[in-house]
C-alpha cells in the first residue's frame, strides 16, 4: 500500500512540555485518518509539522513522498490546510479570499475567478461571495476556509478540528463535504475531539494522549480492544434496580453503573448473560429492556486514557454562530 | 457537480521559486492589503484622520505660542509632523502582521507553495504606498493652509525618498514587533509608548534651544531631529546633506540591528 503521509518518531518540545513525544502514523493514499484526542494531546502540533509550518525536534515525516523539512516547498504544492481557527481574511470578500489564493498559486485572474465561483457554489456561498468575510457566520467562515484550502486541488488535505465550535447542522454539512472529497480520491488527515466524528468519517483512527499514540486501528478494532461488550438491563419496576445490581455483582464480580434507571456493566464472558436472565426470572424481576452491545468509542477512550474525551462545547457553538 | 480536487497537479513540481515569481506573490499580497480600501473607503480616512487632525491642531493651537504666528509655525512644524506620521505609520505593518498571525491567515499563507518572503514583503509594499498617500496629503493640505515649498519638485521627491528609505528600515522593527506581540492591541500600546517620546524629544515641533540642556543633548542625536531638519531643507530650503546623511546612517543601523532579529523571529515560527 502507498502512503500519502508517513511520520516516524516525531518529537516536539515547548520548553518543558513535550507536545509530541515520538509519534508514528501513516495515511494510505485515498483514505481518511482520524486523529482523535483531547485538547492538548498534540494533534495540532502534529498537523503543523506535517503541513511544513513547524520543524520537529526529532523524527521525520513525508507527504506525497517528499520530506516535510527538506522538501517543504514540494510538500506545500500537494497539500491543503484548514486550521481550527478559520484562516480567512475577514476584510476581504469571499470571492477575493479565493482569488488571492488562486493568484498566489499561479492561476490567471480569469482562472482564479472561475475557480472561486466553482468553490463558492459548491459550498453554498455564492450569494455571500461579494460580502466581506467578517459578516459571515461561524459555519460560513469554516466553509470558506475549507474552500480556500481546495483552490489548489490538493492531493492531501489536513483538517485540524474542522467542526470545533460548529452547531450540529453545520457539522453534518461539513461531514458531507468531507465525504465528497473522499469520493474524489483525496487523502485526508482529520483531527477531532469528537468520537462520533471519527466514527462517522474515518477509515482508520489513531488516538493521541499526552503527545503519544496510545491506540490505532479501525473504529471496530478499537471498540474491540477493551475486549468487552456492554450489558444494560432496565427493570420494569424501578425499585428492582438494586436487586438487578446485586445479581450482576454476584455473577460478574463488578458492580454496575446505575445511572438513568438502568444497570450498565461491561461483560467479557458472554455466558454470564443467560445466567443473569435466569436468576432475575427466579427472583420475579421483569426486564423492560435488556441489551448487549459493543462499547462506544467514548467508552474505549475512557478505557484507554482513564479520562473522558472533551464534552461538546455547546456554549461556544452558539457564540460562534453569531456573525461578528 | 464540479470536481473539487483530484486533477493531478503539474507533473513537475518546481523545487524553488525564481525572483520574478516571488515578485508576483509579493504584488498579489500587496493587492490584498490595498483592495480593502476599494470597498471600504473609511480605511483611507483612517489613514488620513491623524495627519489632518495633527496638522490643524498643531498649527492653530501651538502655532501662536511657539512661533508667534500660525503661518510661521506651519512652515517649521509640517516637516516634523510628516516625520512623526511616517514613524507611526510604519507600525501598520506590525498591526497587520499580528492580525494575520492571530487570525491564522499567516499560517495559511505559509502553507502555500509561495516565496517565503512574500507575506512580509507584500505588506511592506502596501504600507509604503500608504506612506506615499499620507505624504501627499500633508503636502497638499499644508499648501492649502499656507505651507510654501521653496525648493521644487526635486526637493519634494528627495524628501519623500528619504522618508520612505527610513520607513523601510523601521519596518524591520515593525516586523519584529508584529511577529512577537501576542495580539494586535499590544502593538498599539508599544507604538504609543515608544513613538510618542521618540518623536516629541526632537526638534520636530519645537526649536532645540527652548529645551533644557540635558534634553538638548539627546535631541541632537535623535534621528527624528535629523530627519525633520533634512525634510525642512528639502522642502523649504536650507542645509540638507549632513542631516540626510545622519538620518541614513541611523536607517542603516536600525536595519542592521532589527533585520537579523526579525528574520530569526520569522524563521523560528517555522
Amino acid at each position: 500500500m502507498r502512503y500519502a503521509v508517513q511520520a516516524e518518531g516525531l518529537v516536539k518540545h515547548y520548553g518543558e512540555t513535550r507536545a509530541l513525544d515520538g509519534v508514528d502514523l501513516v495515511v494510505p493514499e485515498g483514505r481518511l485518518l482520524g486523529v482523535l484526542g483531547p485538547n492538548g494531546a498534540g494533534k495540532t502540533t502534529a498537523v503543523r509539522i506535517l503541513a511544513t509550518l513547524l520543524r520537529p525536534d526529532a523524527g521525520h515525516a513525508t507527504v506525497g513522498g517528499f520530506d516535510v523539512t527538506k522538501e517543504a516547498h514540494k510538500v506545500r504544492s500537494l497539500i491543503g490546510l484548514t486550521g481550527q481557527y478559520a484562516a480567512v481574511d475577514e476584510t476581504l470578500t469571499g470571492v477575493e479570499n479565493l482569488v488571492m489564493i488562486g493568484r498566489l498559486l499561479g492561476l490567471t485572474r480569469a482562472q482564479s475567478k472561475g475557480r472561486a465561483g466553482e468553490l463558492l457554489s459548491r459550498f453554498d456561498l455564492s450569494d455571500a461571495g461579494g460580502r466581506a468575510a467578517k459578516t459571515y457566520s461561524g459555519g460560513m467562515r469554516r466553509r470558506l476556509d475549507l474552500a480556500a484550502s481546495l483552490v489548489g486541488r490538493p492531493q492531501v488535505l489536513f483538517l485540524d478540528e474542522p467542526t470545533t465550535g460548529l452547531d450540529p447542522r453545520s457539522r453534518t454539512d461539513l461531514w458531507d463535504v468531507v465525504r465528497g472529497l473522499m469520493a474524489d480520491g483525496v487523502t485526508v488527515l482529520l483531527t477531532t475531539q469528537y468520537l462520533q466524528e471519527a466514527d462517522e468519517l474515518a477509515d482508520d483512527i489513531v488516538v493521541f494522549d499526552h503527545g503519544r499514540v496510545i491506540a490505532s486501528g479501525t473504529s471496530d478494532e478499537l471498540k474491540a480492544t477493551t475486549g468487552a461488550q456492554v450489558l444494560q438491563v432496565r427493570p420494569v419496576n424501578g425499585g428492582h434496580l438494586d436487586i438487578v445490581a446485586d445479581v450482576m455483582a454476584d455473577i460478574i464480580g463488578d458492580r454496575p453503573d446505575l445511572t438513568g434507571g438502568q444497570a450498565t456493566v461491561n461483560v467479557k464472558d458472554l455466558t454470564v448473560v443467560p445466567a443473569i436472565v435466569r436468576r432475575l426470572d427466579d427472583l420475579g424481576v421483569v426486564a423492560a429492556e435488556l441489551s448487549l452491545r459493543k462499547s462506544s468509542l467514548d467508552e474505549v477512550f475512557l478505557a484507554l486514557t482513564g479520562h473522558r474525551a472533551e464534552d461538546e462545547p455547546a456554549v461556544e457553538a452558539v457564540k460562534e454562530e453569531v456573525p461578528a | 457537480m464540479t470536481t473539487l480536487t483530484g486533477a493531478a497537479p503539474a507533473a513537475v513540481i518546481p523545487g524553488r521559486i525564481g525572483p520574478a515569481t516571488a515578485l508576483r506573490h509579493t504584488m498579489t499580497l500587496a493587492w490584498r492589503s490595498l483592495v480593502q480600501i476599494k470597498h471600504n473607503p473609511m480605511e483611507l480616512l483612517d489613514l488620513s484622520v491623524q495627519p489632518i487632525m495633527f496638522l490643524l491642531l498643531f498649527t492653530y493651537v501651538f502655532g501662536g505660542a511657539i512661533s508667534g504666528s500660525t503661518s510661521e509655525y506651519l512652515q517649521f512644524s509640517l516637516p516634523g509632523l510628516v516625520v512623526q506620521n511616517m514613524l507611526f505609520a510604519t507600525l501598520t505593518t506590525a498591526i497587520g502582521l499580528s492580525t494575520d498571525i492571530t487570525k491564522g491567515v499567516f499560517d495559511r499563507l505559509r502553507s502555500l507553495p509561495i516565496a517565503r518572503s512574500a507575506p512580509l514583503a507584500g505588506r511592506i509594499v502596501a504600507d509604503t504606498l500608504k506612506q506615499v498617500w499620507a505624504f501627499a496629503l500633508f503636502v497638499g493640505l499644508g499648501a492649502v493652509l499656507g505651507f510654501r515649498i521653496h525648493t521644487g519638485v526635486a526637493g519634494v521627491v528627495g524628501a519623500l525618498a528619504l522618508l520612505l528609505g527610513f520607513a523601510l528600515a523601521m519596518s524591520w522593527l515593525s516586523v519584529l514587533i508584529g511577529l512577537t506581540a501576542s495580539e494586535p492591541e499590544k502593538v498599539q500600546i508599544i507604538a504609543f509608548s515608544v513613538m510618542m517620546p521618540l518623536t516629541f524629544t526632537s526638534n520636530a515641533f519645537v526649536p532645540t534651544k527652548t529645551l533644557p540642556e540635558w534634553l538638548q543633548r539627546w535631541v541632537e542625536v535623535n534621528p527624528v531631529t535629523h530627519l525633520a531638519d533634512a525634510v525642512r531643507g528639502l522642502l523649504s530650503g536650507g542645509p540638507v546633506a549632513s542631516h540626510a546623511t545622519i538620518s541614513l546612517i541611523w536607517a542603516v543601523a536600525i536595519a542592521l540591528v532589527f533585520a537579523p532579529l526579525s528574520l530569526r523571529a520569522f524563521r523560528s515560527r517555522g
